[in-house]
């Protein structure tokens, strides 16, 4: 009874935060308190913590390194753009459209190429990624190199801010289920996890297609923000620009990726005017991450009210 | 037939470029198990160390050439030191992660301190003539890259087979442990192998100035990703391996270029890859190992 009725105030606390944060934000862009600077800004930042979390999934939590998110996130915008603009859906049919379209291309790219391991599916999964990136450039009826452009704006706050909360939402709950712990054993050991019984190609595979689902539905979104998609967008240097993150934040750690995309977006916006040295920074992040910090700077903890709550106690 | 055999020669040029880089590529791999991501921006490098050489100090391209992979040779060593060494006994995928940040520095420390624009190789460099030989056209350029392609993997087959440097480097890739015991320093055989796999990258840089004529801070991408694939499809850590699969790429992709549609070419190399990692992950000329618990 008692650990029930702890659960329920903390849901209820969690759930005023959100709704708090939302209506805060809402309030500054209705009001035009938030510049529309801010609002590109705060558009960008939410879609790339769908991207890191997405793809903390697969390269955090499967430990299968994936370089070719930017490509499923490349049909993700395809498809709802296709959707909204050729055949006139809604915008909801569109995200629906592109995390499916986008869910299946990773379950056909994944199903082959997750057999290998390591580098040998790092390289496949960016040649595929570019593969997917080469066909769309030669298809006319998205315009080929061209892409399309004229997108109606129908990306809202509530929308990028739904599609955040459901993104960490899936992907916390999937990890606490018992799939959750199937995922991270293939990571730990996927010989031992496979002599338990574990299906590791199954549970490979579904994280592979949920963080493909996610990486379309965050390219749909994209795509209804910024008038214009094309091909080039979504090269290899967008998946490399995902991983950063993922690697910043920490290697299965959902909240490090979460602080990780805001630090990167805000570093991103900071530095627009110089876009060589936000690359150069992006590089010896990777570099210094990796021998200093493998794990990343969040490693696999999570930030939350127990963490602080440790913190706090050793403060005092 | 004649379209066919002329197609064949100016994919043999092209091919030896991507043999070259594959090479580096393949040797690396053999000895320490990391793809060097960064190899294609090391020939970058080298393709603009050849300009300036030819541009600034005046040189003709074989001075140029020896220039550019003396630097990359050093390149190659310090970044291995500096980036690879502290990952050696790391997971291979922070290994992997480091070197896509190697990559991206030199990509942008160039761009930061060059600019971003391509760079036009001087015609005085290289004057380019066409001969016609049976109704083929052949290319002073297409002979200049494919001989001395050729001359550096004899050197190379040279060094590995006969010197002490390549007897050291063929036991380190083969057992790194007992190539210990047997005295031989690990660390200074890893930089050995770097230094010849960037020096040879250097001067495919230096080539690929030559046959586009333009050189610019991206340029290593694409070409580096080809010759990986080159290096995969011969079976990487494998030496011969690595220069078939690069004729192998080369000829491929002016075929594609020449009979099919060229906007597909990129797509068709990736192709290759996945098609070989799917069927047989080892290469053409790799044995099958098996796994081991």
């Amino acid at each position: 009874m008692q650990t029930k009725k702890i659960k329920w105030t903390r849901f209820l606390l969690e759930t005023a935060l959100l709704v708090v944060l939302f209506s805060l934000v809402q309030y500054g862009i209705s009001t035009r308190m938030l510049s529309q600077y801010y609002q590109i800004n705060l558009t960008s930042m939410c879609i790339n913590i769908i991207l890191a979390v997405s793809l903390n999934l697969i390269n955090g939590f499967t430990g299968q390194l994936s370089l070719g998110h930017a490509g499923f996130m490349a049909v993700g915008a395809y498809t709802a753009v296709i959707m909204t603009t050729k055949m006139d859906y809604p915008l909801l049919a569109g995200l629906v459209g592109a995390f499916l379209a986008a869910s299946a291309a990773g379950f056909v790219i994944g199903v082959p190429t997750l057999r290998l391991k390591g580098d040998y599916l790092a390289i496949a999964t960016l040649a595929l990624g570019e593969i997917i990136r080469v066909t769309l450039q030669n298809i006319d009826y998205v315009n080929g190199p061209a892409g399309i452009s004229g997108i109606p704006k129908l990306t809202t706050w509530a929308w990028l801010y739904g599609a955040v909360v459901l993104t960490i939402l899936v992907v916390v709950n999937l990890i606490n289920s018992s799939y959750g712990r199937a995922i991270i054993s293939v990571r730990e050991d996927e010989i031992a996890a496979e002599l338990m019984g574990i299906n590791t190609t199954k549970y490979k595979v579904m994280a592979f297609v949920i963080g493909a689902g996610f990486a379309g539905l965050a390219g749909a979104l994209y795509g209804h923000y910024f008038y214009i998609i094309k091909p080039e967008t979504f090269n290899f240097m967008k998946s490399f620009d995902i991983l950063v993150m993922v690697v910043l934040g920490g290697l299965g750690s959902t909240t490090g990726a979460v602080i990780a995309a805001i630090f990167i977006t805000v570093l991103t916006a900071a530095l627009q005017p110089f876009p060589e040295i936000r690359m150069i920074l992006y590089a010896l992040i990777l570099i210094i991450v990796m021998i200093y910090r493998p794990q990343g700077l969040m490693g696999n903890k999570e930030l939350s009210r127990q963490t602080l709550g440790r913190i706090w106690g050793a403060r005092r | 037939m004649q379209e066919l055999i002329q197609q064949l020669v100016n994919g043999l040029s092209l091919g030896a470029i991507y043999a070259l880089i594959a090479l580096g590529y393949t040797m690396v791999y053999g000895i320490i198990k990391l793809i060097n991501f960064a190899h294609g921006d090391v020939m970058m490098v080298g393709g603009f160390v050849g300009f300036f050489s030819v541009t600034l100090l005046g040189t003709n391209i074989a001075v140029a050439m020896l220039l550019a992979m003396a630097i990359c040779a050093l390149l190659g060593i310090i970044i291995e030191k500096v980036a690879y060494r502290p990952l050696r006994n790391s997971s291979r995928i922070a290994s992997l992660i480091t070197a896509i940040g190697v990559s991206l520095l030199l990509e942008y420390l160039t761009i930061f301190l060059i600019g971003p624009n391509q760079k036009v190789f001087p015609e005085t460099a290289f004057t380019v003539k066409a001969y016609n030989i049976g109704g083929l056209s052949i290319l002073n350029k297409d002979v200049f890259v494919f001989v001395s392609a050729v001359i550096l993997m004899l050197v190379l087959q040279y060094i590995i087979k006969y010197t002490k440097t390549g007897k050291a480097m063929r036991a380190v890739s083969l057992d790194n442990e007992a190539a210990i015991l047997m005295g031989i320093s690990v660390d200074k055989t890893i930089s050995m192998t770097f230094a010849i796999g960037s020096a040879l990258a250097a001067a495919a840089g230096v080539m690929v100035g030559v046959y586009y004529s333009t050189i610019n801070p991206l340029m290593g991408i694409v070409p580096g990703l080809k010759a990986f694939v080159a290096a995969v499809l011969g079976g990487i850590g494998i030496i011969p391996g690595a220069m078939v699969g690069g004729f192998v790429m080369g000829l491929l992709e002016t075929m594609v270029s020449g009979y099919g549609n060229s906007l597909y070419r990129d797509a068709v190399s990736f192709g290759v890859l996945i098609l070989i990692l799917l069927v047989k992950p080892t290469g053409l000329f790799g044995k099958d190992t098996g796994e081991k618990v």
